[in-house]
């Protein structure tokens, strides 16, 4: 058992050590030994390979962010099967009723934005009533 | 039921059932069943019908502990407990919701914003209250605070077109998330503190350990930091005027008592629990805060014009009372923050609900000249208005001195003859500030001839919390009896 939080954290301290040396090493390594071009065509952004067009303060949709956040929403969901899914032979049928009713909560929200026009990507103009 | 659940384990969570299956079923009815803009008072009255349902399961606990003589019932491993204290907070949220909900139909409709969701976000808000008052555990409570505030984020930004309520509810978001992120580190220290998530297993590790150890420290000021943003206490009131101010009133009144009140029961449950043994470290961290909440509460209320913003300061200065109910630690004490809290809600409500009454077409009715001539206009809504900020202030017989005669009470049988003085000066302050209001409202003459719209949900939420101010006022034994039984062994 160690005796103190310096003999405790020692590990920890060890590893923070060895990753800022292989990073540092790296990039000191490639800047020391690689040859330096320098021109426009490398300083501009890479995009996965594909030429950049115009400016990154271009205006998006608000509809991106919609649906990325309930994309982030339901994908955190998702998270919960697989703890769920390794510990189902031991919980048995309570497993399979708690997963039911989490699952029904998710589609209550899944129907409720779904019915809220959401995800309805070409729809430009939300009924009045609604405003 | 098996061994992950037991009957005892539904029992204790059958008010928490009730309350998220009737928020899920408005959101899906508001669409589905009743689309239209005048069936919304069946919505209305699901959440009445939801609200009956977890009183009842309440009223089972309630009777339960009261039959078998025993302190406390634990379900889910400890995870969860029902008490006197838990069942205290909890009856006076189911008060809270359903006042909030009567007052809140009529609103909606002036300001153009009347949406299912409102009322379906008041029940999940109350779940995460549940939660907060029996959770014993802190992932348990961390989980029930961060449901309770993602409710208030989204109904604090409610009216859509409005700028200020966006402000407010991007201003309480940020900051609510950023003391979200002090509470679950100083959590995460005492998790490694002690190897449990568990209120009392924490206790039993932090009281083998040395007061004076860095890392207790560092975990214990964490997790005041955490929650004395949650109850609007100064250096961490920052938010609270802001927020209060560009909310729907209904929604303010709601985030003054429910919010408040929830924070403080889980306050009291870190403090009176797990961190018990550690007094002498956050003693003099909450004697500072409570005195800077009531010096800053009380003198800045004092410039206001815009009532809400005014109340948001005096519920500043009230969460400073509520602390020094803590900060003096005795039997007395914390009867005395139960009871505070529980008057502070229906004197509250009934403040906001004056002003709620006042909206109309054209007029806001958060100015303090928008009460003027109210004596003459609605002699009923002045009285009421009269009543409650004579209780805020504290004078006798409404409720509100009941609530201050035990926090004074116990610093002086604490020993704590300065802070008693303190506190006692501040009153004369807040009285200056409510007065304000009182002299417009009886003084002046009416500057705008028009008269209240009302509706029956809104004389009954103004009767209730009438009868609540002044009745605790006068017949106090059967409510102090209750907050006597609601203490934290």
């Amino acid at each position: 058992m160690p005796e103190s939080y310096v003999e405790l954290y020692f590990p920890v301290f060890l590893q923070v050590l060895i990753a800022m040396a292989v990073a540092g090493g790296m990039i000191g390594g490639s800047y020391l030994l690689g040859r330096k071009v320098k021109n426009r065509i490398k300083d501009t952004p890479y995009e996965c390979g594909i030429t950049p067009t115009g400016s990154a303060r271009g205006r998006f949709s608000v509809k991106f962010y919609l649906v990325a956040m309930l994309f982030i929403l339901f994908d955190i969901e998702a998270v919960f099967l697989y703890p769920w899914a390794v510990v189902y032979r031991e919980l048995k049928l309570f497993a399979f009723v708690e997963m039911f009713i989490f699952i029904v909560l998710i589609l209550c929200g899944f129907f409720y934005i779904w019915k809220k026009g959401a995800l309805d990507w070409s729809q430009q103009e939300r009924p009045p009533e609604e405003r | 039921m098996s061994q992950y659940y037991t009957a005892t384990d539904h029992f204790v969570l059958v008010p928490a059932i009730m309350l998220a299956l009737f928020g899920c079923a408005i959101l899906l009815f508001d669409f589905w069943v009743f689309p239209e803009p005048k069936q919304r008072k069946w919505l209305l009255a699901f959440l009445a019908l939801g609200e009956a349902f977890a009183g009842y399961g309440l009223w089972q606990q309630h009777t339960y502990i009261a039959g078998q003589g025993i302190a406390e019932l634990t379900a889910f491993q400890g995870s969860l407990v029902v008490d006197g204290f838990s069942l205290f907070f909890n009856w006076m949220f189911i008060a809270a919701a359903s006042i909030v909900a009567l007052m809140s139909y009529r609103y909606l409709e002036v300001e153009g914003e009347h949406h299912g969701e409102y009322y379906s976000l008041i029940l999940l808000a109350q779940c995460g209250m549940y939660f907060l008052a029996s959770g014993a555990d802190l992932i348990t409570l961390f989980v029930g605070l961060e449901l309770m505030a993602l409710c208030f984020y989204i109904m604090v930004g409610f009216l859509r077109s409005d700028k200020r309520s966006n402000e407010a509810a991007m201003k309480y978001l940020l900051l609510g998330g950023f003391s979200s992120g002090f509470l679950a580190y100083g959590f995460s220290l005492l998790y490694g503190l002690s190897g449990s998530t568990k209120l009392s297993e924490i206790g039993v590790a932090i009281a083998r350990r040395d007061p004076a150890d860095p890392v207790l420290l560092l975990a214990m000021v964490t997790t005041t930091v955490g929650l004395l943003f949650k109850i609007s206490a100064v250096p961490f009131h920052m938010w609270a005027p802001d927020a209060y101010e560009g909310a729907p009133t209904t929604v303010t009144a709601y985030l003054s008592v429910g919010s408040k009140a929830a924070s403080i029961a889980f306050l009291l449950r870190i403090f009176l629990g797990p961190l018990a043994s550690a007094r002498a470290a956050w003693e003099p961290l909450l004697v500072f805060a409570a005195i800077a909440s009531l010096t800053v509460g009380n003198l800045a209320a004092i410039s206001q014009h815009n009532i809400k913003r005014l109340l948001a300061y005096s519920s500043i200065s009230h969460a400073g009372y509520m602390l020094l109910g803590l900060v003096a630690g005795n039997e007395t004490g914390i009867k005395g923050v139960a009871v505070y809290v529980l008057v502070y809600t229906f004197t509250n409500l009934g403040v906001f609900l004056v002003i709620v009454a006042l909206r109309r077409e054209g007029l806001v009715g958060d100015n303090i000249d928008d009460l003027a001539g109210l004596m003459h206009k609605s002699p009923g809504y002045a009285l009421l208005m009269l009543i409650c900020l004579l209780s805020l202030a504290g004078i006798p017989p409404t409720a509100g001195f009941i609530g201050k005669y035990y926090i004074f009470l116990s610093l002086i049988q604490a020993g704590r003859y300065v802070l008693a003085a303190a506190a006692a000066l501040y009153v004369a302050v807040a009285i200056y500030y409510y007065f304000r209001i009182v002299r417009s409202m009886f003084m002046s003459d009416a500057e705008d001839a028009g008269a209240m719209e009302t509706t029956f949900g809104v004389r009954v939420a103004a009767a209730l919390t009438g009868l609540g101010t002044l009745g605790i006022g006068i017949f106090p034994e059967p409510f102090l009896r209750f907050a006597g039984q609601s203490l934290i062994r």
